[in-house]
């Protein structure tokens, strides 16, 4: 299929694009890899007035070790974000997730930033995030601001950005001593996740001390299994982390599809986030 | 000749490779003539629905549009609606099928206007600006409830949604199944499956006004039967139309095996306007246009002893033929219907197949077209026989096997010729190491774990070498079976083959030049290979069903023989001795005893070029032709074995090996065949694991993109472990049998089964295709007792 007819203007800073944005109106978006916007205009589900290319502007790309938390810039790769060495600690569980978005050719055009604005519940980075209360950095006409990925992705390919806000980047606490798992779960290596369970732990002599799970694809949103989390604290043992997973059916029904009935997804969050315990925690005794 | 191993069975490199690996294929799209003008369709988006009024002003009216028609607007231009070539009954109902709608849209794609323009972007556009009125109505989609008593109908003018039915029967089939021990009874369902070559479909027409002629290129596998059925199709007189396959078409499957709505319309449109019309299919256009394959309920019986000693079969089919007939649709699941037997024995056999409209895109022969679904119910069911009577399901099919030797009667009706089906399940159950596998897995279940492994088999018989021109008769085929080959030396001591088939990726040329460099004694760069243009090949029926080597092949190798009987005489009468006193070895003619006196075919090419001196009767020039029409089928064989792993917790598969010893008889080129065989495979195991299109209620395609419909990628394949046994063809001089869909055909019943293995302990007897994580582990709760 073949876009709809659209305006293009590349800009060379962000103050540049930002005032492109606002003067395009409503209908103008920003294009940055353009890995989720052009299969939507391929398909007509999307039809902007003008698309504001940004990916020329150098301020917003690449990967900045902060000493506490690693900031990473929106134009920044998927594929230059899973090598990035600043991700240490349980902030490594971008790198992993990001390694394993899609295949080479989508991890060297696609961009975090652009995952990120796309909001789309079955992408990977958004439970990473939320897993490690990350912040999204967010800039428009009226200046630049932050917000909690936990209050960022409010629904189905919605945000807390308004119209003319761009996502500049993310901010990551690094979380050192933690560990970080990715379970994801496709039919088939490109594929979305049907399910996919992004897992921090900070596993200790006496068990696991802290756990944070952010679940792709099991609401509109990303979620936080709080619950689970709550349950999995303290424990070091194997039937006490599947007593704690079956928690995660007090969230939200996950949705149906044709890859997978909310029944079996709920199945498959608990059988992934035993997984990615298991992993992120490093402890042999507790993987099967 | 010692130099017949020169080339054919070398694996030389293909001389199609060069130009598609650095980007230079000369493919439709790419094709621009002066004038042209570009169609887009504007399609219904229901499942049924009468269509009230079309408007098509404000189309009309858009920038760069140069007309707009609903199918009412068209109704003239047709001389007959869309062809159907097979009709395989007496009273087969076949409905009116034009190429736009003009009362009633049957199905979700069904063309209702078209929209011309200076580009095809603003085709596009304004396609969106057309305004139909439907009266949406009820449709059925699934083949089983178009048969149910009250099921809406697809056309009110049929009393039901059958068109056919079709039936064969061998033997005392009740007697058979009354003193049996054992009958196993079994339900399949073949997905419906989207083929997915990698070029879309397209086509351009182009008139010469003054002269009422027709060019028409078309990603076709059949350019020769396409310029039949075009010239009944809009009344122009065949001997005014010249059809172009380009010499790159990017695959077909069978997906390009027919004569379809756009042909028709760019060629009606181009005669219309007068100016080139091109259309080009979008992906999901083609989701929704192009035809779809399988979509059959299958159950079989098997009658056994408590042994596992197979007596008879029955076999009741209900085969979705989609809206309409498409081209050879009904007489797909004949092409299985002799097939549901495999490659085992027994003394009757009964199959019934009714053919079933749906409101939903038209399906056709897809890679195997009947075969695989054949050889998925026998590999599946014989399976389930060798659980019932406790037998191992390598030793149930070596039980089983037809007795080697030449022309084997099936109790399906055929003979075998060329039955040799033990060595390959051996070489295949080698490759395993059958005993190594079976240890490890009692390993497995020991541990307990959920990784638990499984193997399965798959040991096939299949159909190629389309067709003796009378058995095709006896099935109401509307065409011959026959093919062509022209073989010309040029002055130069060149070779051009014209050939009938029609390639579309599967390397005719670099085959047909290995075949004629050999017969010829010339280098294989000197061979050239002409076809898809029935201007430069006027004869051809073209390519599909594995039968380009086994016929055209085998036309080209005649045609080269013939012209090495010419060279001779030529030879003889230059160096003045007896025909019979010469012999002939790689393109050289020496008088027996004086090995110094010869004719080369290059300088016996010149020769006859210049006609200077011939011999009496003979005619200037070194060129032969041949139509070849097989006095038989082939029948390639052999055994698949995949090896999966199964998570019982989350219900993956994951296919760990796949080995696939197969039997297509000599083989011209190794590289080539190991190609096919790997393509092929790759399409059964996404059949069995992946692929499924999937229809809503009223009639919405649900897997309209790549994005739900999975096509498997590389990523999702282990690497393939091919083998061949070699037992030559009786049918054919060159022993050749076919192996263009083998792999599909063998492929997915070997995966089911190593599912099932690999549950077996847990009480799983079947997974449904394709074997979806959900699917799977569902039949593990169903069998642990749980809810499914």
């Amino acid at each position: 299929m073949i876009p709809a007819s659209f305006d293009y203007e590349r800009a060379s800073s962000l103050d540049e694009a930002l005032s492109l944005l606002a003067a395009g109106g409503e209908d103008a978006r920003p294009l940055a890899g353009g890995h989720s916007l052009l299969p939507l205009m391929r398909l007509r589900l999307a039809r902007p007035s003008l698309l504001v290319d940004i990916g020329g502007i150098d301020e917003l790309r690449g990967v900045r070790d902060d000493g506490d938390s690693v900031t990473i810039g929106a134009l920044t790769t998927h594929h230059e974000v899973a090598g990035a060495a600043a991700l240490t600690g349980g902030s490594g569980l971008i790198a992993k997730v990001a390694e394993g978005i899609g295949d080479p050719q989508v991890r060297h055009r696609g961009t975090l930033g652009g995952s990120v604005a796309h909001a789309d519940p079955a992408s990977d980075l958004p439970a990473a995030l939320l897993a490690l209360d990350a912040e999204v950095t967010l800039a428009g006409p009226g200046g630049t601001r932050s917000v909690a990925a936990a209050d960022f992705f409010v629904g189905p390919f919605m945000s807390a950005a308004d119209d003319g806000e761009i996502v500049t980047g993310v901010r990551v606490p690094k979380r050192e001593g933690w560990g970080s798992a990715y379970q994801k779960f496709q039919r088939r290596a490109q594929d979305w996740a049907i399910v996919g369970v992004a897992a921090v732990v900070n596993w200790t002599d006496s068990g696991i001390a802290g756990a944070a799970i952010g679940l792709t694809n099991m609401g509109g949103t990303p979620l936080r299994a709080h619950a689970v989390e709550a349950a999995l604290t303290g424990t070091s043992e194997k039937a006490q982390i599947l007593a704690a997973v079956s928690k995660v059916s007090e969230l939200e029904t996950p949705p149906a599809d044709e890859n997978a009935s909310s029944e079996y997804r709920l199945h498959l969050a608990q059988v992934l986030i035993a997984r990615a315990v298991a992993e992120a925690a490093g402890c042999p005794g507790m993987q099967r | 000749m010692a130099t017949a191993e020169k080339y054919v069975g070398g694996g030389v490199p293909r001389k199609e490779d060069p130009k598609l690996l650095t980007g230079q294929g000369q493919f439709l799209e790419g094709l621009t003539l002066p004038g042209m003008l570009h169609a887009a369709l504007v399609r219904s988006p229901h499942g049924s629905a009468r269509i009230d009024s079309v408007d098509v002003s404000a189309a009309a009216a858009a920038d760069g549009v140069v007309a707009a028609y609903s199918g009412a607007d068209l109704a003239d231009e047709w001389a007959a609606g869309l062809p159907m070539a097979w009709p395989v009954t007496d009273d087969i109902r076949i409905p009116d099928h034009w190429p736009v709608a003009q009362d009633v849209a049957r199905y979700v794609g069904d063309a209702v206007a078209v929209v011309v323009a200076t580009s095809r972007n603003a085709a596009l556009d304004a396609a969106e600006l057309v305004e139909v009125d439907y009266e949406v109505l009820d449709a059925v989609v699934d083949v089983e409830a178009a048969v149910a008593d009250g099921a809406p109908r697809v056309h009110e003018s049929f009393d039901d949604n059958k068109s056919y039915t079709w039936a064969l029967t061998n033997g005392e089939v009740d007697e058979a199944f009354a003193k049996a021990d054992v009958v196993v009874k079994e339900r399949y369902t073949q997905p419906r499956l989207i083929p997915n070559a990698m070029e879309p479909r397209a086509v351009v027409a182009q008139p010469v006004p003054s002269t009422g002629d027709f060019t028409v290129w078309s990603t076709t596998q059949i350019p020769h039967v396409a310029k039949v059925l075009f010239a009944l199709t809009l009344g122009i007189p065949e001997s005014q139309i010249r059809v172009i396959a380009p010499s790159d078409v990017g695959g077909g499957f069978g997906s390009k095996l027919n004569v379809y709505a756009e042909e028709a319309l760019c060629i009606a449109l181009a005669r219309r306007l007068g100016k080139p019309v091109k259309w080009v299919a979008g992906r999901s256009e083609g989701y929704l246009a192009t035809i779809h394959g399988r979509d059959q309920v299958q159950e079989i019986e098997i009658a056994a002893t408590s042994d596992g000693d197979i007596l008879g079969y029955r076999v009741h089919i209900l085969a979705a033929m989609g809206a309409y007939l498409q081209l050879v649709a009904p007489g797909v699941p004949l092409l299985g219907a002799f097939l549901y037997c495999g490659c085992y024995g027994g003394e009757a056999y009964h199959f019934e197949c009714t053919g079933v409209f749906t409101n939903t895109t038209p399906t056709d022969a897809y890679r195997g077209a009947g075969r695989p679904e054949a050889t998925y119910a026998i590999e599946r069911a014989i399976d389930s026989l060798a659980r019932e009577v406790g037998v191992d399901p390598a030793e149930i099919r070596r039980r089983n096997f037809l007795p080697a030797g030449d022309m084997v009667q099936s109790p399906g009706g055929l003979a075998f010729d060329s039955a040799d089906y033990e060595p390959a399940l051996d070489r295949a159950l080698e490759l395993l190491d059958y005993d190594g596998f079976r240890s490890d897995q009692a390993e497995r279940r020991e541990g307990g774990g959920s990784r638990q492994i499984g193997v399965g088999f798959s040991s096939y018989v299949e159909i190629c070498g389309l067709a003796p021109s009378q058995v095709l008769a006896s099935l109401k085929y509307a065409a011959g079976g026959w093919d062509a080959a022209t073989v010309r030396m040029l002055p130069t001591g060149k070779a051009e083959v014209v050939t009938g088939s029609s390639p579309h990726g599967q390397g005719h040329v670099t085959s047909w030049s290995q075949i004629a460099a050999d017969a010829l004694g010339i280098p294989y760069e000197d061979v050239t290979v002409l076809h898809g243009d029935t201007h430069v090949a006027p004869h051809g029926m073209n390519t599909y069903g594995s039968r380009s080597l086994a016929v055209a092949g085998v036309a080209v190798h005649n045609a080269c023989d013939r012209v090495v009987d010419k060279a001779r005489g030529l030879a003889a009468h230059l160096l003045e001795v007896a025909p019979e006193d010469l012999e002939y070895e790689a393109g050289i003619f020496s008088v027996k005893g004086v090995p110094d006196r010869t004719k080369s075919m290059p300088e016996l090419a010149f020769a006859a070029w210049t006609a200077h001196s011939l011999p009496e009767d003979s005619e200037p020039g070194l060129e032969a032709s041949c139509v070849y029409d097989p006095p038989n089928f082939t029948f390639p064989f052999g055994t698949h074995v995949a090896v999966v792993e199964v998570d019982t917790e989350t219900g993956a598969v994951d296919l760990v090996r796949y080995i696939a010893v197969d039997d297509c008889g000599p083989v011209i080129n190794p590289v080539i065949v190991d190609g096919q065989v790997h393509g092929g495979v790759a399409q059964g195991i996404a059949a069995a694991l992946y692929e499924e299109a999937t229809y809503a209620e009223d009639g919405t395609l649900e897997t309209s993109s790549m994005v739900n419909y999975l096509v498997p990628s590389a990523a999702e394949f282990p690497s393939f472990e091919t083998d061949r046994t070699v037992t030559p063809s009786t049918s054919n001089p060159m022993g050749v049998k076919g192996i263009g869909e083998a792999g599909t055909i063998g492929s997915a019943p070997a995966v089911i089964n190593a599912i099932v293995d690999a549950l077996s302990h847990l009480g799983v007897t079947d997974v449904p295709m394709p074997a979806s994580p959900e699917r799977v582990w569902r039949a593990i709760q169903a069998a642990q007792g749980g809810e499914a």
